[in-house]
């Protein structure tokens, strides 16, 4: 049982994982893995807690998470290896050649945690959803979690998959919009306004919770809560809103730090406005 | 005819004199495949007649077995994207209601829930028309399936041009192209009912991706019933020296039609079911080409990434040997009959003789 205190801790290291892991490379996002942290430590150390020595690519008998928008990968690779899922160390091989931590997740290189490869958006929420039918078939009374960002939403995938869930009251989901408000090109509402999501949810048939993203209490508390909406013939959506770059000043709500790695010294600058928890690998 | 056939073949093999030598090399490159090259001395007897038990169309042969497969295995389940009837799934949506999810218009969803159901143990069997099997999901193949090596097997109706009069729009002529190119797919495209119904019973018990494609038209029903279906086994159907014909799918009952015409000229058709395009079973295609020398492939499909390509592969690889390709050349189908469209886009039985005596003129005049 970690603490809120414990939480944070975590995901300050998480996020310094995050911005060595692309310095490291060169390559690779920052901006979303740095806004997503704190919600992927949560669901791993508290609200799923998954066993990793059981992993399994069936999953049953647990709960289990996809990652839809697959550029988030810096972020869920260090907290699947700061939760046990593999040695830290092997963060150290982000995106080199050979490496189980490719640039997108993918499941050919047997990477512990992982289920389904991701990368080319829109995809994640129907396999979940399909993951989450196989359980029901399988009398498997637990969830399947799905993150998607938001200007994901603009593929059509999504909005089949969001009329499909409610349909066929897919109840044992539940799906998480990390609402930053950037996408490559610039902010969500110059490229494609997504509107009123709440209200579109609704229209769709899912139960909608919303949440400020970068609060752990708060994390912790909606996603117990998401939890209690389950198994009540309706999906359940969680809009999220976070600051992409969350926790390094000069990247907050920046459009541009979406997939650009740091320079040594922006890293120094970042590093130093992040406190070093659990050491770095 | 038997005298014929022998007189025919004597003649081939005195013209072939001269490249005895030339043969020997290549068993001697091939004895891997133990290759007697006594075969030559083979009479071409009569071809082995394949009788047409009364037609019925392959959709038919995909639902009947998918009605076994849900009897037999409670790990298989059925998507469908509003084409139940079409795809012939009524019976198993209807008997195994439970296992049987109607997505609606909507093939994108259908496959990335199809992916996401083999997380749970499940084999899903997607079923909508070969068009919207492929290139109206292509990158939810590509990434949630293929690239994720996920055990989904996507059945394709309606392929070919012998969907008919829905036209160009819904007539996908470049499915197998599409699929073979990615990795971890097998692709497998039957004759007739009876090898898609033992097909659709084959690809549950394999694990892996596929992509099954059958037909719409009331098509010749001529492989025994009970035959077992061997993924990546191509089905000799005829044995003979002058020429192989490599077929799937319709056409290679096409291709049969062909090799009795040819018979009727002293020319020996071997006549090969390549059931299986990928993975190829090149053994069987080299086999086959190292007695022969010459070859005709024959499919329901473009000219570019189907049947014909693979096969001009192996053999520019290994033997280079007269090819013709009898397939849709380069442009989209359009409205008609299936029979009309076959003779239209060169794709009827005298197309295959033709084909068939082309190439065997070039095996003459290559000194093969």
């Amino acid at each position: 049982m970690y603490t809120i205190k414990d939480l944070e801790k975590i995901a300050s290291q998480v996020r310094r994982d995050i911005l060595r892991m692309v310095h490291g490379v060169a390559s690779g996002h920052v901006g979303g893995p740095l806004g997503s942290a704190d919600f992927l430590v949560a669901l791993y150390f508290d609200t799923m807690q998954p066993d990793p020595s059981i992993f399994s690519m069936d999953g049953t008998g647990e709960d289990i998470f996809f990652l839809s928008n697959g550029h988030l990968s810096a972020a869920w690779y260090s907290v699947l290896a700061r939760y046990g899922y593999f040695d830290v160390k092997e963060l150290t091989t982000f995106r080199k050649m050979g490496s189980r931590l490719q640039g997108h997740p993918a499941v050919k290189e047997g990477l512990p945690g992982i289920r389904m490869s991701s990368g080319s958006l829109g995809q994640g929420l129907s396999v979940a959803i399909g993951a989450a039918l196989a359980k029901k078939l399988n009398a498997d009374e637990h969830l399947v979690w799905c993150l998607m960002g938001d200007g994901e939403l603009e593929e059509g995938q999504n909005w089949e998959a969001l009329m499909f869930a409610a349909a066929r009251k897919v109840d044992n989901l539940i799906a998480v919009v990390d609402y930053n408000g950037q996408q490559i090109d610039g902010p969500v509402n110059d490229i494609m306004p997504l509107g009123d999501l709440t209200a579109k949810f609704e229209a769709f048939g899912w139960k909608v919770l919303t949440l400020y993203g970068n609060d752990m209490a708060e994390v912790i508390g909606t996603l117990k809560k998401a939890q209690w909406f389950t198994f009540q013939e309706q999906p359940v959506i969680i809009v999220m809103t976070t600051h992409m770059g969350y926790g390094v000043d000069f990247m907050m709500d920046n459009h541009e730090w979406h997939g650009i790695p740091p320079s040594d010294e922006q890293l120094a600058r970042a590093l130093g406005q992040l406190e070093e928890t659990l050491g770095d690998y | 005819m038997l005298n014929e056939a022998l007189r025919a073949d004597v003649r081939y093999w005195i013209q072939d004199a001269g490249c005895w030598m030339f043969d020997a090399t290549y068993f001697i490159i091939f004895y891997h495949l133990q290759i007697l090259k006594f075969s030559n001395f083979q009479i071409v007897i009569s071809m082995q007649d394949y009788v047409n038990s009364g037609s019925k169309d392959t959709r038919s042969g995909f639902g009947e077995g998918l009605l076994e497969l849900g009897k037999q295995n409670p790990r298989v389940v059925a998507l469908c994207a509003d084409l139940t009837g079409s795809l012939k799934m009524d019976a198993f949506a209807k008997t195994f209601p439970e296992r049987f999810i109607q997505v609606g218009i909507a093939e994108a969803n259908m496959m990335g829930i199809a992916a996401g159901l083999t997380i749970g143990g499940k084999i899903p069997f997607t079923g909508t028309f070969a068009n919207f099997s492929t290139g109206r999901v292509y990158d939810q193949i590509r990434q949630s399936i293929a690239y994720s090596n996920k055990n989904v097997k996507i059945c394709a109706s309606h392929a070919g041009i012998t969907l008919g009069e829905d036209g160009a729009t819904h007539q996908n002529l470049e499915d197998l192209g599409m699929m073979r190119m990615l990795p971890n797919m097998t692709v497998i495209c039957p004759c007739d009912f009876n090898q898609t119904r033992a097909a659709t019973i084959a690809v549950a018990k394999y694990e892996g991706p596929v992509y099954l494609r059958f037909g719409r038209p009331k098509w010749p029903n001529f492989t025994p019933p009970g035959q077992e279906f061997i993924i990546g086994k191509a089905v000799v159907m005829n044995e003979a020296n002058d020429i192989s014909i490599f077929a799937t799918g319709h056409m290679v009952w096409n291709a049969l039609q062909a090799c009795k015409i040819l018979e009727e000229q002293g020319i020996g058709a071997e006549v090969i079911n390549i059931h299986t395009i990928k993975p190829l079973d090149e053994t069987t295609v080299l086999k086959s080409i190292l007695k022969t020398g010459c070859a005709v492939t024959a499919e329901e499909h473009m000219q570019n990434g189907g049947l014909g390509d693979a096969i001009s592969q192996v053999l520019v690889r290994n033997f280079p040997a007269p090819l013709e390709l009898v397939a849709i050349a380069d442009q989209f189908g359009e409205s008609g009959k299936p029979e009309e469209l076959l003779k239209k886009f060169g794709l009827d039985i005298p197309d295959i003789v033709n084909a068939a005596l082309k190439s065997i003129n070039r095996k003459k005049g290559s000194g093969h």
